[in-house]
């Protein structure tokens, strides 16, 4: 007969605290592990422990041509795929010395928003669930379909579309909308907003076509605002959570809607005008709560920039060619070296290359935001309960894949 | 670029030529592409300190590294360090980004830390302590970051380091 060996169960007995992964496989964290160190239920030490979707896109750059290597640098971010690669093409373009041409121009800065809205409804949608506020993820997932279908419609691909190229973009906008995308449009409208299209039909025409959705949308954001954002419940889970002050802010050198939400005026398309920015009038929303609730209104209110940078790209647009000429798959780029930034959904986004004059570089160095944006962490899941991490997590807006690349 | 911009960068290296002397090896002002300043490896915390007290450079964007080696036509043992910083205090560098470097020898990379001067180094610094196999001493906790534990090859992006199935 087998004698029972009764063994002490050594891991309640650890002193004062208690150390546990928070992650890979957490449904709020993604894929990304937090060590954490509790008190009872306080934290007092967060070690953040990424990498578990590393795969060397940087090296991979160096065995790909300056072509090729466009539609893998993507990939850190599939929801902001066009604001990852921006700063890849204007890089790119500096070191040629070339200038896209003027349609090009707004037509990014079309795509570029359409995919910041996309990637902060992901964002509100996702910090719904993790307030306890399911019907947001719903509406928000919803209305985004609208807008990818017009990713869709301008770049060829819902997500990952490729469409931004050194010189230009890869193919021009339609001038008519399929006559099935804008049935689909006037029943969601009508099923959404309770009343009918204004005027009757939806307009086929491009131009048209994209004011209507824009307008639909700011709509449906005035409708959000009362549904989470000045929800009781919502408010006092992430008013006073996760203050980073505005000395922290720049020191820790975090980017976009955290730098923001802590009362840092700072946006690249401001700061170092890019393309067609120039041109379009918009606000830079910034909130001085320092606290989550602050980082998720700049977010919030992002959008609607976005939507007013969208309408006036689209009435400004010029006609013309889009892109400088077809360009052979092996360019060649001058020697020398760039930093260029760009603002993605996340913040801001930078590239430094360094070229030795052949058809594919010699060095890429990806500074991603939520790279930039993880340095705070330990600083701010710090002294919280454990019930306010996914909250914090959230409200910086992290996304594992862009950190690892 | 506007021309308050341009005075104020010449006015900048200037001023790090004055104090620092021959430890300023090369000076590269491209506004559009890259404003460099390339400086010797035992003063870059000096500089560091220097251009945040003087300069209001308060923001660290990155931290970097590239292997010299492979570099066609001048190709010599050593990597190159640079930090990113730019300024969120000041008006006129706002929209600027300067390039701090510095040159180690590839058989022993170690530079000081600069993350007492710039507290958002920390994770940039371990990034390129795994990557590029920078040694950076002072830093509070040099680790790896995104590699996996039993991780024990070449720092990936030093150019001697070729991914399985790349090999030519």
């Amino acid at each position: 007969m087998v004698k029972e060996e009764v063994r002490s169960l050594e891991i309640y007995e650890t002193g004062p605290t208690l150390t546990f992964s928070m992650g890979p496989q957490h449904p709020g964290t993604g894929h990304f592990r937090m060590i954490i160190t509790v008190v009872g239920d306080i934290v007092v030490r967060c070690d953040p422990d990424p990498g578990f979707v590393h795969r060397g896109e940087e090296k991979l750059c160096e065995y790909k041509t300056w072509i090729t290597n466009i539609p893998h640098l993507e990939r850190p971010a599939i929801l902001d795929s066009a604001g990852l690669v921006y700063p890849y093409v204007l890089a790119v373009e500096r070191l040629m010395g070339v200038e896209p041409p003027e349609r090009a121009k707004y037509l990014r800065v079309i795509m570029a928003e359409l995919q910041r809205i996309c990637s902060h409804l992901y964002w509100l949608g996702l910090m719904g669930v993790f307030a306890g506020h399911a019907t947001m993820y719903m509406w928000c997932f919803g209305d985004r379909e609208y807008l990818v279908d017009l990713t869709q419609l301008i770049g060829g691909q819902r997500i990952t579309h490729s469409y931004f190229v050194p010189g230009g973009v890869r193919n021009d906008a339609p001038s008519k909308v399929p006559t099935e995308l804008v049935k689909d449009f006037r029943r969601y409208y009508r099923m959404m907003l309770g009343k009918d299209y204004p005027g009757g039909e939806v307009p086929e025409d491009f131009r048209k076509y994209v004011l209507a959705v824009c307008d639909f949308f700011d709509t449906r954001l005035d409708e959000y605002y009362p549904m989470l954002l000045d929800s009781p419940i919502f408010i006092y889970r992430t008013k006073g959570v996760g203050v980073l002050k505005r000395e922290d802010a720049i020191s820790l050198g975090v980017v976009g809607p955290v730098l923001r939400g802590s009362g840092v005026k700072s946006d690249t398309r401001i700061d170092e005008p890019y393309d067609a920015y120039p041109y379009i009038k918009f606000n830079v929303p910034v909130m001085d709560g320092c606290d989550s609730y602050s980082r998720m209104m700049v977010g919030y209110y992002e959008m609607k920039e976005s939507v007013k940078i969208i309408k006036q790209a689209v009435e400004q647009m010029p006609e013309g060619p889009v892109k400088l000429k077809q360009h052979p798959i092996t360019i060649k780029v001058p020697a020398g070296e760039v930093f260029a930034s760009a603002e993605a959904a996340r913040g801001q986004c930078s590239f430094y290359i360094r070229s030795d004059g052949t058809d594919r570089p010699y060095r890429v160095k990806i500074c991603s935001p939520s790279f930039r944006n993880l340095t705070a962490m330990p600083y701010l899941i710090r002294d919280v309960r454990i019930a306010d991490i996914p909250i914090i997590y959230w409200s910086l807006n992290y996304w594992p894949v862009e950190c690892d690349r | 670029m506007s021309s308050d911009l341009e005075k104020t960068l010449v006015k900048l290296i200037d001023d790090l030529k004055k104090k620092f002397g021959d430890k300023i090896l090369e000076v590269n002002l491209e506004p559009k592409k890259v404003v460099k300043v390339l400086v010797a490896p035992e003063c870059v915390k000096e500089v560091a300190q220097h251009l945040k007290s003087e300069w209001k450079m308060d923001y660290i964007k990155g931290v970097t590294g590239v292997d010299l080696s492979r570099l066609p036509g001048n190709a010599r043992e050593e990597l190159e360090v640079i930090y990113h910083v730019g300024s969120l205090s000041s008006e006129v560098l706002k929209s600027v980004t300067l390039s701090l470097s510095t040159k180690v020898s590839i058989s022993n990379p170690v530079i000081s830390s600069l993350t007492s001067v710039w507290r958002g180094a920390e994770m940039h610094e371990r990034e390129a302590y795994e990557m590029l196999g920078i040694r950076f001493e002072g830093h509070p906790d040099l680790r790896r970051l995104l590699l996996p534990e039993f991780w024990s090859d070449k720092p990936p992006l030093r150019k001697d380091y070729i991914p399985p199935g790349r090999e030519r």
